[in-house]
């Protein structure tokens, strides 16, 4: 049996609930961590687990909490991000739908061991019905003394408060997020300082996505070595993966970091395989910003081992045959699925999300969505797809933040592995135009 | 708090119930820091006009003593809030990647020619309002949309129709 880590008890009726969560052992680890640890000792214990941030960057999460600054006399805040905005992500939803408790105890915990005493939930604004689930659950924490002042007479105070985003992909960039949260347009910041020294109000501040705050109590209770002995070299522990697209079975999963891509597509206890009748394509392994990859190169590294759901394995071979875990966000398309198409969907989405601070990627998301557009519609020109490798190489590194990158990348990567279907839409506009075409030509259909 | 003179006197305000939330999410951050709380109040404003109207704006610049600015230039940057009157139900139907594997521009298509209207559009009886938006974080459930609070997933012409007709009973 695999060690579900977040996601043991999702499917006990009522989890939602606190006496439901408690009897199933909820809050026995916050009970550990305030009578028994030091701050310090909780800090080590997420150092010695390894986990590494669920948001997406894979930063390792106790490294983080150590570089917090502790100036005298300023107060220290931690932010958790549930802006998840990422397309294809959809696990921070299912998480704090599910499992409220868990999510609060985490922040508990985690805001204890960094010594803040108000902490902010920052949930997308969409999801309204979910922060009405927090709100409630936060009520009932508090109501037994977990929560507020004097938590369980160990003298530590703590406030959490949840605020809904106003609907924007680029509040999830930890320091437009805190921009956000103090009221303004989301424009990431320059860095440095920062948000370790100056974050929200210019005070020292964590930022921690959902996934990776929620994983804290198991932590507490069982040492971060057994977490560290889940998993394989550096990608411990477990992730949630949401899986989408031409699958049997779509959802949330929880994994051992470590099975293989192949296993998790085709098992009947994860994705179940490609819907019937239909061949595997292509695979986006970590939200719609991580580069796509050929069925072949999803399974397979190039020198034929199978490809793993870690860290390390997903990006083997750099981005010339690799790609990235990125947040967990597993969207797979079938034979039918016009690479061309989704591609300038994704741009889409990045035009419409950019922030417009840096030209660079105001105008080169703007551009190579009209370029996409036109060889979708039967426009195209043969010059269009190294205009596009172009602007995409232009965006990339050459921006405040890294939604540059993430517009970039899926471009790049479409156009590295598919040119083929760039291509044919450029030579044979009216045929690609025809309402459901899709490129038939040579390619490894698993 | 800025004067309030009956030239300045807002025509909008907040029933008790949402002003007493309002200042309870006034009162969620640091003192001096009551501006965190403009998102809150502008989904407070939304969710009793229909829309973020001016008028509305400026009653919540003067709840969190912010000037009127301050409000528009934070409410047209976010995609959440409407800055022109919506239809009583507003229908936020997600066009990303994934809904769209599963079938959702035809869906889409059909939610259109069902109400007989456009993206951005109000039918003439203010009754639906489409909108379109970026991924709402359902991948795994799509196509989705989204009216107020309520996500329905895992639509088909058949069920847009159902939705349709329960609404507009
Ligand atoms: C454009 C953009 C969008 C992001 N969206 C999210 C998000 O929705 N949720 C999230 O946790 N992190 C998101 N991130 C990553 C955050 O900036 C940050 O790295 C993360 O919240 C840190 O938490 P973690 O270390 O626990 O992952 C995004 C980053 C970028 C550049
Ligand atoms: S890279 Fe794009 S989204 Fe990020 S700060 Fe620059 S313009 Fe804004």
């Amino acid at each position: 049996m695999a060690t579900k880590i977040l996601t043991e008890h999702v499917n006990v009726p009522g989890i939602e609930t606190f006496d439901v969560y408690r009897k199933q052992g909820g809050y026995t680890a916050l009970e550990k961590a305030l009578k028994t640890m030091t701050p310090e000792a909780v800090v080590e214990e997420v150092k010695k687990a390894g986990v590494r941030g669920r948001g997406g960057a894979g930063f390792p999460m106790g490294m983080k909490w150590s570089f917090l600054a502790k100036p005298e006399g300023v107060p220290r805040y931690l932010v958790c991000n549930a802006d998840e905005s990422e397309p294809g992500t959809f696990k921070d939803h299912y998480l704090m739908k599910n499992l409220p408790h868990l999510l609060i105890e985490g922040m508990i915990i985690s805001s204890f061991a960094l010594g803040a005493n108000k902490s902010f939930i920052y949930v997308r604004g969409e999801l309204m019905y979910v922060i009405r689930i927090l709100e409630k659950a936060i009520a009932e924490a508090k109501a037994k003394g977990f929560l507020g002042k004097n938590i369980l007479g160990s003298g530590y105070d703590l406030e959490l408060v949840v605020q809904p985003g106003g609907g924007a992909y680029i509040c999830g960039e930890e320091t437009a997020l805190l921009e956000s949260l103090e009221g303004k347009r989301g424009n990431p910041r320059n860095k440095p300082p920062f948000p370790a020294v100056k974050g929200l109000y210019q005070c020292p501040t964590v930022v921690n996505n959902v996934e990776s705050i929620a994983t804290t109590p198991w932590i507490m209770n069982n040492g971060g070595d057994a977490y560290a002995a889940i998993g394989i070299g550096r990608s411990t522990g477990t992730k949630l993966i949401s899986a989408s697209g031409h699958i049997n079975k779509p959802g949330v999963y929880e994994i051992e970091l470590g099975v293989p891509v192949e296993d998790f597509l085709y098992a009947d206890e994860w994705c179940g395989g490609i819907r019937p009748g239909h061949k595997f394509k292509a695979l986006v392994a970590g939200g719609s910003s991580v580069p796509i990859l050929p069925a072949n190169l999803a399974l397979k590294l190039e020198n034929g081992d199978k490809r793993l759901m870690t860290y390390e394995s997903l990006s083997e071979g750099g981005f010339k045959t690799g790609t990235m875990l990125g947040s967990g966000g597993f969207i797979v398309f079938d034979e039918t699925s016009c690479i061309v198409r989704n591609t300038w969907n994704f741009s889409r989405f990045y035009h419409h999300e950019s922030c417009g601070q840096c030209s660079p990627c105001r105008e080169g998301t703007g551009w190579m969505e009209k370029v996409l557009h036109r060889i979708e519609y039967g426009h195209g020109h043969q010059r269009d797809v190294d205009l596009l490798v172009d602007v995409a190489s232009k965006i990339e590194g050459n921006t405040i933040c890294p939604l540059g990158d993430a517009a970039a990348w899926p471009v790049a990567s479409a156009i590295r592995h598919f040119r083929d279907e760039f291509l044919w839409h450029i030579t044979n506009p009216q045929e690609a135009t025809q309402p459901g075409a899709v490129y038939r030509g040579e390619m490894a259909l698993v | 708090m800025n004067m309030i003179t009956e030239a300045t006197k807002p025509t909008i305000q907040f029933t008790p119930e949402r002003l007493e939330r309002a200042k309870q999410s006034i009162a969620d951050y640091p003192e001096g820091k009551q501006k965190s709380a403009l998102l809150p109040l502008l989904h407070i404003l939304q969710e009793q006009e229909g829309w973020t109207s001016p008028e509305g704006m400026d009653y919540v610049a003067s709840l969190l003593d912010i000037e009127p600015i301050e409000v528009y230039e934070v409410a047209s940057f976010y995609t959440m809030y409407h800055l022109n009157p919506v239809g009583k139900h507003v229908i936020e139907y997600c066009r990303t990647g994934p809904c769209c594997l599963m079938g959702g521009e035809e869906v889409y298509a059909h939610l259109k020619q069902r109400l007989g209207i456009d993206t951005g559009q109000t039918t003439v009886d203010g009754q639906f309002t489409i909108k379109e938006v970026e991924c709402l974080a359902a991948c795994g459930m799509g196509p989705v949309f989204q009216i107020r609070e309520q996500y329905y997933m895992h639509l088909t012409n058949d069920r847009v129709d159902e939705i349709i007709d329960e609404l507009s009973k």
